[in-house]
């Protein structure tokens, strides 16, 4: 008789996965893919110029001087349309800003500046996502805060929205 | 007739509605995002390993599956590293130096990814013992039985 009371454990183990399965599908599911390189230095990389208004990008502009933002995006991608004031908002609070754009052509860097406006110093063009990879990103937009040692301090996935924009000058003062 | 002319609007902007899910790039694809190696061997490892990355863009296909240009990229990096005369190990490695355990659909034990190992010896011990405990019992009874 004492033992029959183990007969249901199979049974409530069974609801408890199924309770659990049921908790998980109501929460929310995290999308990104976070990069590991974080206080990783940047990688060695030269990137040519993403149009003839800027320079290109390479590590050795990230050396040196003030903390920095690397911004990680693409004409053709439209987030990046909805971050383009606050990177100016950045750009004013005299932040400077390198960009990567990502499998992009010159005509097309040159409208999407010309429409939205450029807060970058440059902007280097990754034609096959290799600095990308490299620094762990997994998406466009993302703005990464480098120190002035070249060494990765902060990611931020997803465009920079008006509530970001104090954080990422609190981690650039933290990069200082 | 109006109303015809309300229906072929309507039409139309159904057929323009989806537009903007077509945010993707109009590049071509890397070198050898689409490209097999020359060398059979060489083009059966990357393979194997293309098999086993997970699509950061895609995530629950592999970059073999995936049509996302990203995952182009990723088999370019995977190929040009393989025809360098990296090893497929080194280069699961450099990716998950990147972007942690979560891009490789090959497990290794780590602080996150015991249990998955643990787990299944732990179940097969309980099951052991139990049955040994059961079966024994029951020869046991036999033997007093006779």
């Amino acid at each position: 008789m004492k033992n029959r009371i183990w007969l249901w454990a199979p049974l409530a183990l069974f609801a408890f996965f199924a309770g659990l399965a049921g908790y998980m599908l109501t929460q929310e599911k995290d999308q990104f893919v976070e990069s590991t390189m974080i206080g990783q230095p940047l990688p060695d990389f030269a990137l040519d110029p993403a149009f003839e208004g800027l320079p290109g990008a390479a590590k050795a502009d990230f050396v040196g001087g003030q903390p920095r933002l690397l911004n990680i995006w693409a004409s053709w991608c439209l987030p990046c349309i909805a971050e383009a004031p606050q990177l100016e908002a950045l750009q004013a609070q005299g932040v400077e800003i390198v960009g990567i754009a990502i499998r992009d052509r010159p005509e097309d860097v040159a409208s999407f500046l010309a429409r939205h406006g450029n807060p970058y110093t440059r902007i280097g063009s990754d034609r096959i996502s290799e600095v990308q990879l490299a620094i762990g990103s997994s998406g466009v937009p993302e703005t990464f805060v480098i120190d002035a040692k070249g060494v990765i301090r902060y990611q931020h996935i997803g465009d920079i929205r008006a509530e970001d924009v104090p954080v990422l000058l609190a981690e650039l003062e933290k990069a200082r | 007739m109006i109303r015809a002319g309300f229906a072929l609007v309507l039409v139309v902007l159904a057929v323009l509605l989806p537009r903007p899910l077509a945010a993707q790039d109009s590049m071509p694809p890397a070198p050898y995002a689409y490209n097999q190696l020359e060398d059979p061997r060489l083009e059966a490892e990357a393979a194997a390993l293309m098999q086993t990355l997970r699509c950061l863009k895609c995530q629950s296909q592999s970059i073999a599956d995936s049509d996302a240009p990203m995952a182009g990229d990723m088999r370019h990096q995977v190929r040009s590293r393989i025809l360098a005369g990296e090893s497929p190990e080194a280069i699961r490695a450099w990716l998950i130096a990147r972007y942690g355990d979560y891009v490789s659909y090959e497990p290794t034990v780590s602080a996150t990814t015991w249990p998955l190992f643990a787990i299944p010896v732990l179940v097969i011990a309980i099951v052991a013992g139990v049955l040994l405990r059961r079966l024994g019992k029951r020869r046991n009874d036999a033997g007093e039985a006779a």
